[in-house]
């Protein structure tokens, strides 16, 4: 049966108020059209969580959707601060919550929720002042040998979207390049939202089912959008705008600046077809040259 | 011929990589180090990246630690949960990069907070990866830039733990990894006394005096008896350098300080937050 919707339908129907919300993808892959959709239909007191909060989240948290961060890494990689995430967590008080890891934490944090464990064991944060911070990050003694190993709670979120290159109408979702925590956030949640940029037929998908990441089963809809991860990219299909994430530092530094981006660029826009409708010059820029893969053998 | 602070940074860094080892790289300045070392005496070096690119061959210099330019050619591509479980807590990284906005006297790195974590004066990014790799790796190079506010006695939040991390030694915490056997800066090489952990002024650079080092480092530096000789970048590396590795992009990565030189390693992009406070004095 077809989960095949729009990203209107696909956002109203499962990303509520309150929600705790998971759009992952480690630069690669990340799904900017998914966000803006969650902007535009004004979600609040949202937990975020994700390894890397990116652009994507500033965007979200100064579009007033965040009430809570749960994250790893909380930069503009290449380029420098997320400064709306600055300004939310430097003011007095605060006006956003944190729940901070290293990347490994947050890794573990989505096995232990893939695998419907309550917790994960790691060998980690010895040394470090973040369990003193974060009173989720606990340890347990090893019944076999007796050491001391660090653990973090499993994180189960209401709702998951992944950006893939390529599913097919179910939902069996194949991704190449980097693979990220996807995976592993996907299965651990509740719902899951695949955007991708092609829908293929399911031949396409059972001729290699080994690049096959997200099986169906745990798909709730799935939102055709080209060029849908922009800025970020999609290996083969184009680069990160590289250009865009240095453009940020300026743009969010200015919360005005910011709220005149947002404005034209998310609500000023009715979907991502008309995003990128408005960019003709993307394809020219950022449009992934060839580099194909071997072909292998499936048969026996 | 004349070079840029970031230059010789990149060609110490380079110079202390081994051919055949296993490296987890940042962005930057470790990955131009990196490829020096492999466009010379190491040919054979393995970089991994956090984002699941193992055995990477970045045509380009990568902007962000997640670049497509480390997918394509690479031996391996895997998820993160494989990165930080099969390689970085099984033990296979022999070096990591790592930078920050704060290195103390131990050697421990601060990129989540400068003051009160609670209610910060100035929030960085955090660990990313930073607090395994430091804990795991067989033994880190931290690159950062003297001064005092970067180099205090004590800082201000351990994201990734040195020799000594609040009283404790690496072995009492059970820690695997060798920790900083070198913090490359752009005046000196300093490095951990064997027994008890604390930064030392190893080695200078050319034309450097150990006064300057010592004004660049917030607490009374212990200088070794007999230093280091650093050679400068040879004309090899220079043109290695200019011409190939970091040929441009405004700023070049090993040009001139101007904020993203810094940017050295996931922990590290913190450099670049700290140079901006720097900048503008603590606000």
């Amino acid at each position: 049966m077809s989960k095949v919707v729009s990203m209107r339908d696909a956002i109203a129907e499962h990303v509520h108020d309150g929600d705790v919300l998971v759009i992952e993808g480690f630069t690669h892959l990340i799904s900017f059209a998914a966000a803006h959709e969650v902007i535009r239909q004004r979600r609040r007191d949202l937990t975020l969580c994700r390894l890397t909060p990116d652009v994507i989240y500033d965007q979200m948290i100064a579009a007033g959707c965040a009430a809570k961060l749960v994250f790893s890494w909380a930069g503009n990689p290449g380029a420098g601060s997320l400064h709306a995430f600055r300004r939310a967590v430097e003011s007095r008080p605060p006006t956003l919550a944190i729940e901070e890891y290293s990347h490994f934490g947050m890794v573990a944090r989505f096995s232990a929720g893939a695998a419907r464990l309550p917790f994960w064991p790691l060998n980690d944060y010895q040394g470090t002042d973040l369990p003193g911070v974060n009173p989720n990050i606990r340890s347990v003694t090893c019944p076999y040998t007796g050491t001391a190993l660090a653990t973090v709670p499993a994180l189960n979120p209401d709702v998951t979207i992944v950006h893939a290159q390529r599913a097919d109408a179910e939902g069996n979702a194949q991704v190449w390049g980097l693979l990220g925590v996807q995976k592993e956030a996907a299965f651990a949640s509740q719902r899951v939202i695949v955007v991708v940029e092609e829908l293929v037929p399911s031949s396409v998908i059972r001729a290699d089912p080994n690049r096959t990441i997200i099986p169906g089963l745990i798909v709730d809809a799935v939102v055709v959008e080209p060029w849908g991860a922009h800025p970020s990219y999609a290996q083969g299909f184009y680069d990160r705008d590289n250009a865009f994430y240095v453009d940020w530092e300026a743009i969010s530094r200015d919360p005005a600046t910011l709220a005149a981006y947002l404005d034209e660029w998310v609500y000023g826009v009715a979907d991502r077809a008309e995003y990128v409708r408005r960019q003709p010059e993307l394809v020219a820029r950022l449009a992934a040259k060839a580099a194909m893969s071997g072909e292998v053998s499936y048969g026996y | 011929m004349g070079y840029a602070p970031g230059e010789i940074m990149a060609c110490v860094a380079a110079r202390e990589l081994h051919d055949g080892e296993v490296v987890f790289v940042g962005i930057g300045l470790p990955n131009v180090a990196c490829n020096l070392a492999r466009a010379t005496h190491a040919p054979g070096l393995v970089l991994i990246y956090e984002s699941g690119a193992i055995g990477a061959q970045p045509a380009r210099l990568p902007v962000s630690i997640g670049d497509p330019s480390l997918v394509t050619g690479s031996l391996m591509l895997c998820g993160m949960a494989d990165v930080f479980q099969l390689f970085l807590q099984n033990g296979r990284i022999e070096v990591g990069f790592l930078g920050g906005a704060q290195v103390d006297r131990w050697g421990n790195i601060n990129t989540t907070v400068i003051g009160d974590y609670a209610s910060p004066k100035v929030r960085l990014p955090g660990s990313g990866g930073a607090a395994e790799i430091a804990i795991h790796a067989r033994r880190t190079l931290i690159i950062a830039r003297l001064h005092p506010r970067a180099f205090p006695a004590q800082v201000d939040f351990i994201t990734s733990p040195g020799h000594r991390a609040r009283g404790g030694t690496r072995a009492e915490l059970g820690i695997p990894g060798a920790g900083p056997t070198r913090v490359i800066t752009d005046k000196a090489i300093l490095a951990a006394n064997a027994a008890s952990g604390e930064l030392e002024l190893a080695a200078l650079y050319p034309g450097v005096t150990v006064e300057e080092v010592r004004r660049g480092v917030g607490w009374e530096l212990v200088v070794r008896d007999a230093l280091d000789e650093v050679m400068p970048p040879s004309v090899a590396e220079l043109r290695l350098l200019r011409e190939t590795l970091d040929p441009g992009g405004v700023p070049r990565v090993t040009g001139w300080y101007r904020g993203r030189v810094m940017r050295c390693g996931r922990g590290s992009v913190g450099c670049e937050a700290a140079t901006e406070m720097i900048g503008n004095g603590a606000k």
